[in-house]
């Protein structure tokens, strides 16, 4: 068998493919956040918040109704979309014009309220959430045996991703919602209805933390605390990347996840924190960001 | 982040010098000092005092420099952690012991605070958490720490070889005046003329560096002293409650001091003192109760944000001030 590095092919080639899958979510993630950021100035740490309501909402609609996946993986984050409207309508949108500071704090206090709600709830121990059966076996292409449910994650978030990435850059809404970045009076002005663009990129932030987390449900069990780990690493990816950039957000998301499980393979001890030092190597010598461009 | 629009929020304009309501405040206070324990059980008092003077050394950072930090349940759970180890394993005298963690709680804050002040305003508070997340996975897996089970029994040992600290007051009187010297040494600093630049640079970055100062030295000490200070409150936990987790440095600590300072009124001196009292109370009042906690701490940040950005201190300034004109 083949080794590089003194470590066999197939164990690389796994850990490489668990790195993509978990960069998937990164990716989910930190283009939501980013979206979010863009227009409403707001670092939205409930975002965690709202990838656990994904996985819990199509856990809860798989059990009582018995929907199957492929309607959930689009009802759930519907859900979600429509309750952080909500959140915007009532919450966020009165503190337009305040330091930015404001709007992570009072997410931070909506992110407490729903894990500790659903902790109250459900308990700290995870449900378990089965994967659909079209996806559920794995093939051997020789050189690594690949997981059809895991293969299917990166795919699909990739689609969605570079989807997203159009419709921002290429489409009529997108124009307008950069023109809204830029300069949010004059949009008004020509009639547009910014309030409304507003509560949609919330609501569609949600939607991609959410639809990240209905797909993530099968893996890692469905518990109260499995957004707030991961929106730290987020929060360090974004950091990394810069906010500034669309595709940058996804690309910095990949290649961490990447990372992160290259060094599972060479040093497991620091495959928890590598994203973090990474992001400290980053801030030495860019601050900025890879990819941003203000500071 | 624009830093001329946080003027009006962040700021609560104090008068320099100790006017005749700053002396009546002391004495109030000292008075409260010397009722308390015989009022409410003195391990809870100690526990308000410690995270009083958290709360306040945070304060420096946010109130009077303008600078979020997401992570500063590194320096308090990281001080806590060394003085926990320095007095139960190496048979450090208490004092000596705090003042062990107190310069670790320097170290870490030197260390994070080189690296987060290169980035300003709302990456400055994710960059924070994310460092503080890594140093929480650090003490996770170092040794010493013992992991999820923590540093437990440490011993409160003799003060100076003298006075025996198990005896509840005593341990009282020394928390007592670890809480004085840390106010005194806060407030000394918030009303010089180097608290005066720190102002400077909340009110206006961009104009502070025009006028030559070094922005990013200033940031830094500012960051560091108020890395101290917090780990002085670490330390001194750790020798009050005989033990040191996970829990300290945990990133829901970084959110409940920021809750604390935020209540009781950001940039005032008096604020994260009322702000800690009142949630450690609340923390008492509901651990009896089944009812999670976060929820209740969420929904207070969500009362603050919404209805009194300048917290109760804040807002009674505020309405001394009308009253006065009147």
């Amino acid at each position: 068998m083949a080794d590089i590095f003194g470590i066999p092919l197939p164990v690389l080639a796994g850990q490489l493919l668990i790195g993509l899958f978990n960069g998937a979510f990164y990716a989910l993630l930190s283009l939501g956040l980013a979206i979010i950021f863009g227009l409403l100035r707001i670092i939205n740490f409930a975002h965690g918040a709202l990838y656990m309501m994904g996985a819990f909402a199509a856990f809860l609609l798989g059990e009582w109704f018995g929907l199957p996946f492929w309607i959930l993986l689009v009802a759930a984050p519907l859900i979600v979309a429509i309750f952080a409207a909500a959140i915007e309508r009532g919450l966020l949108t009165h503190l337009q014009g305040l330091d930015p500071l404001y709007g992570l704090l009072l997410t931070f206090g909506i992110a407490l309220i729903v894990e500790g709600l659903a902790q109250y709830q459900f308990g700290v121990a995870g449900q378990n959430f089965s994967p659909p059966s079209a996806l559920s076996g794995a093939s051997n292409l020789g050189f690594m045996i690949m997981p059809h449910y895991r293969a299917f994650v990166i795919v699909v978030s990739l689609i969605v991703c570079l989807a997203t990435w159009a419709l921002i850059e290429r489409t009529k809404l997108g124009a307008l919602l950069r023109a809204a970045t830029e300069n949010r009076p004059l949009v008004e002005a020509f009639g547009v209805n910014v309030p409304l663009l507003l509560t949609a990129t919330y609501a569609f932030g949600a939607f991609l933390a959410a639809f990240a987390g209905v797909m993530a449900a099968p893996v890692f069990q469905v518990s109260p605390l499995m957004g707030s780990n991961i929106v730290i690493v987020v929060f360090a990816v974004v950091v990394i990347g810069g906010m500034g950039s669309i595709g940058g957000a996804i690309l910095t998301g990949f290649l961490l996840g990447l990372i992160e499980g290259l060094t599972k393979v060479i040093y497991p001890e620091a495959s928890n924190i590598v994203v973090f030092v990474i992001m400290a190597i980053v801030l030495f010598f860019r601050p900025s960001g890879l990819f941003g461009k203000t500071a | 982040m624009s830093v001329s629009d946080t003027s009006t929020d962040f700021a609560a304009k104090e008068r320099a010098g100790l006017p005749r309501k700053g002396i009546a405040v002391v004495a109030a206070i000292l008075a409260a000092l010397i009722v308390a324990p015989f009022m409410a059980y003195p391990v809870f008092v100690m526990k308000l005092l410690c995270f009083a003077l958290f709360a306040s050394a945070f304060n420096m950072l946010l109130g009077y420099t303008g600078l979020l930090s997401f992570g500063h349940a590194t320096f308090f759970g990281g001080a806590a952690y060394a003085t926990a180890h320095a007095v139960k394993v190496w048979d450090f005298e208490p004092l000596t012991g705090i003042l062990f963690g107190t310069l670790c709680a320097a170290g870490l804050g030197l260390a994070m605070g080189v690296v987060a002040i290169r980035r300003q305003g709302i990456y400055f508070a994710m960059t924070t958490l994310a460092l503080a997340q890594m140093v929480y996975f650090l003490f996770l897996r170092a040794g010493f720490t013992n992991a999820e089970d923590g540093i437990q029994n440490v011993p409160r040992g003799r003060l100076l070889g003298l006075i025996d600290l198990s005896d509840p007051m005593a341990m009282y009187a020394l928390v007592c005046g670890v809480f004085l010297v840390g106010m005194a040494v806060i407030w000394r600093i918030v009303h010089s003329p180097f608290g005066q630049v720190l102002r400077a640079i909340r009110e206006n970055e961009p104009r502070a560096v025009s006028l030559g100062y070094r922005v990013n030295r200033y940031k830094l000490a500012a960051f560091v002293m108020s890395a101290t200070l917090t780990g002085l409150a670490g330390a001194t936990k750790a020798l009050v409650f005989q033990i040191a987790t996970l829990t300290d440095v945990d990133w829901h600590m970084s959110g409940e001091v920021i809750l604390m300072t935020l209540l009781g009124g950001v940039g005032t001196m008096l604020g994260p003192v009322v702000g800690a009292g009142l949630i450690v109370a609340i923390q008492n009042v509901f651990a009896t109760t089944g009812f999670p906690l976060s929820v209740i701490l969420g929904i207070i940040f969500v009362l603050c944000i919404m209805l009194f950005r300048k917290g109760i201190i804040g807002t009674l300034h505020d309405q001394w001030r009308r009253y006065g004109r009147k």
